[in-house]
């Protein structure tokens, strides 16, 4: 049973992202002076808007539509006290990486956040500690977006499920295969708009619907009173708890790979400064608007026993098909520009830091091309087949895939930026130690000061430690290396 | 100027924003927010804690944001050989 006024513009959309696709294709055959520049970094060349869109487009996935508002209907308010931590992080990612990870970035010719690692480091360890950790933990996590993404299908479109897995997922394969990083890019800041529009309708829609902010308030306090406080429906949402979403989804977000290699992509400073504007306030605007909804979600359409499903139900309730269709494209974009940043990145992990450094370093241009974008086809379609049937490990590993990445890249990145001592081996030890204590200390519930801290944390503290005491241990790194990294 | 010495200072404000906007929302939310409900106060039809902490400290966020980035963010060459510098605002 679909319901064509709802689905027509969601399929217009996928359509849209399709032709971005063979569009950026079409402009890198008739540029394409570095075929590797373009296709994995879309040639250096984005201006502020691109920038501070596809920044916050990687941001803002599934969790944000689907997990996020979903949490927020169960707790309340609180929930978006806790999700407004992630305001400030495009404006410190920008900031902290920024100029001097461009400019180093040109210097060393680095696409990827591996490229940069390898030349700081060099160390072939250190890339394939980084290489093998963005290939397990992005395959893993694009499989979680997938089902994600399909099942948010079926829920607007009526189509079913399987099939909107494979729609769906071809949608995103084949537009990042063709068209590189360009159209991962071009993609995420149509999206970006299409995200923000839809925050402005359902804005509206709940305050028509639920008769003024006041009203709506009042009848969430009727329900339950914790739902508005920051404590959250049944004091769950503890000090301990959300103070370790500062390290989660605050700062340490700065080591994610697929922003870190933004950092690298934008055309001048100028871009950058407006860039950090622009993307802290879609950010803002975005975290909150979407949480908030789910937040009074209660007060709109009680009684959901699906948190997950709040969004899309309650739109579907309170807006008018055609509306509701151009909505629902928003969380179909999010989970969407998610999947394509890691993709992208998920390749460049094969071809630059694999395929380059052990199989055949002097590939040409030709053979480079043709490696990259199989790659790119290879790696969806297997995350694709995956999907249908995800095996357990996958979804164990996906667990770990968020703060794995931080607790393996944050410190090796800063420090490498920021402090000349940093060496290998302190690298080495401490991307290991960050993995393996953040698996540890989730898998067998090891208590760090209060039994609601996440993992995240005493992994971060200790990969920290890692990498400061290893270096010291050990011999600092030569002289033309510190002179490519700190030397202006 | 030496532009790496300016990408520090430039990291160095992000890192102050961040724990800036940290104090804010702690302050207003934990300060406004820990009594009991039934006393709350509400601005613009919300409870004062979230107002202050999420709403007004987005706007606040935000407008800093653009002070700092205006004030003392320096547009500098980020080629070597200066290729594509803008040029546009005045360093």
């Amino acid at each position: 049973m679909t319901n064509w006024a709802v689905a027509i513009p969601v399929f217009v959309y996928l359509a849209l992202v399709f032709g971005i696709g063979f569009i950026a294709g079409g402009l890198r055959r008739r540029k394409g002076p570095d075929f590797m520049e373009e296709y994995f970094i879309g040639s250096r060349s984005f201006g502020w808007f691109v920038l501070a869109m596809t920044l916050v487009a990687t941001y803002v996935s599934a969790s944000s539509y689907v997990g996020g508002p979903g949490a927020a209907y169960k707790f309340g308010l609180g929930w978006v006290f806790l999700a407004m931590i992630q305001l400030p992080t495009a404006f410190l990612t920008l900031a902290v990486l920024g100029k001097k990870f461009a400019i180093v970035g040109r210097r060393i010719n680095a696409v990827t956040l591996n490229d940069f690692l390898r030349h700081r480091y060099e160390s072939k360890l250190v890339v394939l500690l980084g290489s093998v950790s963005v290939l397990a933990f992005f395959v893993a996590a694009m499989s979680a977006q997938f089902i994600g993404g399909a099942r948010l299908f079926e829920v607007i479109t009526g189509v079913s499920y399987r099939w909107g897995l494979v729609i769906f997922a071809l949608t995103v394969v084949i537009y990042t295969t063709v068209g590189g990083f360009r159209a991962v890019a071009l993609t995420d800041a149509i999206q970006g708009i299409v995200m923000f529009i839809g925050g402005f309708f359902i804005l509206f829609g709940i305050l028509n619907t639920g008769g003024g902010m006041h009203n709506i308030i009042m009848k969430l306090k009727e329900i339950d009173p914790g739902l508005i406080t920051p404590f959250g429906s049944g004091n769950f949402i503890a000090k301990p708890f959300i103070l370790s979403f500062w390290v989660l989804v605050g700062f340490a977000v700065v080591g994610l790979p697929q922003s870190a290699v933004r950092c690298m992509a934008y055309k001048d400073s100028r871009s950058l400064h407006l860039g950090i504007i622009c993307s802290t306030f879609a950010l803002g605007f975005l975290i909150l608007v979407m949480h908030f909804a789910g937040a009074v979600g209660q007060a709109i359409v009680p009684g959901l026993e699906v948190g997950d499903r709040v969004l899309p139900t309650m739109v579907l309730q309170i807006m008018p098909p055609v509306f509701a269709g151009l909505f629902l494209a928003g969380p179909v974009a999010a989970i969407m520009s998610t999947i394509d940043s890691q993709l992208i990145l998920a390749s460049a992990a094969v071809v630059k830091d694999i395929y380059l450094n052990y199989v055949n370093p002097n590939a040409g241009r030709k053979t480079l091309s043709n490696i990259s974008i199989a790659a790119t086809a290879i790696l969806g379609g297997v995350v694709l087949l995956v999907s249908l049937n995800p095996p357990p490990l996958l979804i164990w590993i996906n667990l770990f895939a968020f703060g794995g990445l931080e607790a393996a890249f944050l410190w090796p990145t800063i420090l490498g930026l920021y402090w000349k001592r940093a060496n290998a081996s302190g690298v080495i030890a401490s991307m290991i130690t960050g993995i393996v204590s953040f698996i540890v200390f989730n898998q067998f519930g090891i208590v760090f000061i209060s039994p609601r801290v996440n993992a995240i944390v005493p992994a971060i503290v200790l990969s920290f430690m890692v990498l400061v005491v290893v270096s010291f241990l050990t011999p600092a790194p030569k002289k033309e290396v510190l002179d490519t990294f700190f030397k202006a | 100027m030496d532009r790496f010495a300016q990408a520090s200072k430039e990291a160095l404000w992000g890192v102050g924003l961040f724990i800036a906007y940290f104090i804010w929302w702690y302050g207003f939310g934990y300060g406004l927010g820990s009594g009991d409900p039934d006393e709350y106060t509400f601005v613009m039809g919300l409870p004062a804690w979230f107002f202050w902490s999420c709403v007004a400290g987005f706007v606040a966020f935000l407008l800093v944001t653009w002070v700092v980035v205006r004030f003392f963010f320096k547009d500098i060459p980020i080629d070597d050989d200066g290729g594509t510098e803008s040029g546009g605002e005045a360093a």
